[in-house]
């Protein structure tokens, strides 16, 4: 089984630390959001997992190799990446941005094998983007823009995913297209670590929750054990409501502190 | 199937263009004359004069155009910028200074490779510090406008290797050599830069799959798998070669690396990969019909390439810089 696992992680620039004994798990079959304030360290634990930030202690691995090991496709084949920042340089067509999932796998665009043509059909497919595939992603909305980028990460077929802040800047109808994009993932097997600010949405959805301030991990479980009053009070510094509801657990902000 | 037919088109033109080369010149020859003389069934003298004289010279604005043209398709893909070329970043114009200083010190005449090698080294050197910047500058515009900075400090530089020539000859050699120009290069001319050019283009289209990664953005690239230092040297190194030894044979010659990939992309699909060689083709062949303009215009001196590609290709590149259909800075 494909398991990501940091172990103490330790990160600093110059005098500062920006992570400092950091320990996670992720396994596929589980949705895992990470809620925190912005510079709790949520970004740099991503590049750690990525290969792409160096440590100053601690270890993150893939089933077993350090991803620092790893070769950049290796590693993109076992785990695919949605960043925050998603700049697309030129209006391709959105089959060509979803073939590109497929780079690790040595597809070259226009010109996909049998296998990578099947799994780029599949992604549009799951992301309801059938009607749209020859069409050039400047004429597309935020919402389709953005199942654009998530197909291009789930066409890689890979056990595992980060996304960061997959939702940030859509409406709460394509935030919960999204999620539920995500959740089919993880459904079928996949597993998924996610920064999320949308609280209500991370309690919806997630199996297990990472809550982050100043660098350090402060609770790792289950919505139901880690969702408190007290929690969003010392990590956001925010008034709430929490309560059970028919969907699991529901948060009402009330204000600041 | 629709690349093919661009290949298709492509081919044709430049065939065409290179037997359009062979008839037009300062002596009117009909076709018949020189279709006999490409056959070698002909005086001597026209022999001489389409397989000596004229044959060359396109071939030379071909491999030229199809450097520049290339090189502006890869910079435009790393750097994900339209605008990205070989001229405007200033990687010609220093390729031309370096090749310009072995003039004035008389060292070219030394090696018919001294001059390549320091053409090749000016612009790997100018390539080389515009991707060290662009690791650290995010701002594409910022690196356009670096790039321009690194233009205009060559041409200084250029302009008082000039100023200080130590007699008319070799200051005339020089401006020759800066306005650009294919008019009497030979077969030994195209022996020593052409398989450098070669070389060039064979390392970007080794590495074109990285340029199609980048379009996502560098970070997502690396996510699907890019090995973006070893992306960034390759891209250096191909159009660093190719551009220098384009200069080395036909001095600075700019903008056509930027209107070529720009006529092609649509064809392409946006893709910077797929761009590179119709680009490569396309930007030869309209060196070599830009090189027949010269020799038909009815001017006193015969104009030099560099004027002519700079008078169309300098508009050109404003329209696209007006234009730009990118969805993001």
């Amino acid at each position: 089984m494909t398991e990501l696992v940091a172990k103490k992680i330790a990160v600093r620039a110059r005098d500062t630390s920006l992570l400092e004994d950091v320990s996670l798990s992720l396994r596929p079959g589980e949705l895992v959001a990470v809620l925190g304030p912005n510079g709790a360290g949520k970004t740099t634990m991503l590049r750690v997992l990525l290969g792409q930030q160096k440590v100053v202690a601690g270890s993150a691995t893939i089933a077993g190799t350090p991803v620092a090991d790893l070769s950049p496709a290796e590693r993109a084949r076992n785990l695919a990446y949605l960043p925050q920042r998603r700049p697309l340089a030129w209006p391709n067509t959105v089959r060509d941005i979803v073939a590109l999932g497929r780079f690790a796998h040595g597809a070259t665009l226009g010109r996909l094998g049998p296998v990578d043509r099947a799994a780029v059909r599949a992604a549009i497919e799951a992301c309801d983007l059938v009607h749209l595939v020859d069409r050039h992603i400047d004429n597309l909305s935020g919402g389709e823009l953005s199942r654009v980028h998530f197909a291009r990460v789930i066409a890689a077929q890979t056990p595992l995913l980060i996304a960061d802040e997959p939702v940030a800047e859509l409406d709460p109808r394509h935030q919960l297209g999204i999620a539920q994009l995500i959740r089919n993932y993880v459904n079928d097997g996949g597993g998924a670590l996610v920064v999320l600010h949308e609280i209500g949405l991370a309690a919806r959805i997630a199996d297990r929750l990472i809550w982050m301030k100043n660098g350090r991990i402060v609770a790792d479980g289950s919505p139901r054990e880690t969702m408190t009053e007290v929690r969003l009070e010392e990590i956001y510094g925010i008034r709430s409501r929490v309560g059970p509801d028919a969907n699991g657990i529901d948060v009402r902000i009330d204000g600041v502190i | 199937m629709r690349t093919a037919y661009l290949y298709g088109w492509l081919i044709t033109g430049i065939v065409l263009a290179l037997v359009a080369a062979c008839l037009f010149g300062s002596t009117p020859m009909s076709i018949t004359r020189v279709m006999a003389a490409i056959l070698g069934q002909a005086p001597a003298g026209d022999v001489i004069v389409i397989w000596e004289i004229r044959l060359p010279r396109a071939l030379a604005a071909l491999v030229v155009g199809a450097a520049l043209g290339i090189s502006g398709a890869a910079l435009q893909g790393l750097l994900r910028n339209p605008l990205a070329e070989p001229g405007v970043l200033g990687v010609t114009a220093s390729a031309a200074l370096a090749a310009t200083f072995t003039l004035y010190y008389g060292l070219a005449a030394g090696s018919a490779y001294i001059l390549p090698m320091a053409s090749i080294v000016g612009a790997l050197g100018a390539t080389s510090l515009l991707a060290i910047a662009a690791m650290r500058i995010r701002s594409v515009v910022t690196l356009i406008l670096l790039g321009v900075g690194l233009s205009s400090f060559s041409a200084a530089l250029m302009s008082l290797l000039l100023n200080l020539a130590p007699n008319p000859f070799s200051l005339s050699d020089m401006i020759n050599w800066l306005l650009g120009s294919v008019a009497n290069r030979s077969y030994d001319d195209l022996k020593i830069t052409t398989p450098l050019i070669l070389a060039g283009m064979i390392i970007l289209f080794v590495t074109r799959r990285g340029l199609s990664a980048l379009t996502l953005g560098e970070e997502a690239a690396s996510g699907i798998g890019l090995d973006l230092r070893k992306q960034r040297i390759a891209v250096v190194l191909g159009a660093g070669l190719a551009t220098g030894a384009a200069v080395a044979l036909a001095g600075a010659i700019g903008f056509v690396g930027i209107v070529a990939p720009h006529i092609v992309r649509p064809f392409v699909g946006y893709d910077p990969a797929r761009s590179l060689l119709p680009s490569a083709l396309l930007a030869g062949m309209i060196l070599v019909l830009a090189d027949i303009g010269v020799r038909l215009l009815p001017t006193n001196t015969e104009l030099k390439l560099g004027v002519v590609a700079a008078l169309i290709g300098a508009p050109a590149f404003i329209w696209i810089a007006v234009q730009r259909r990118t969805i993001n800075d």
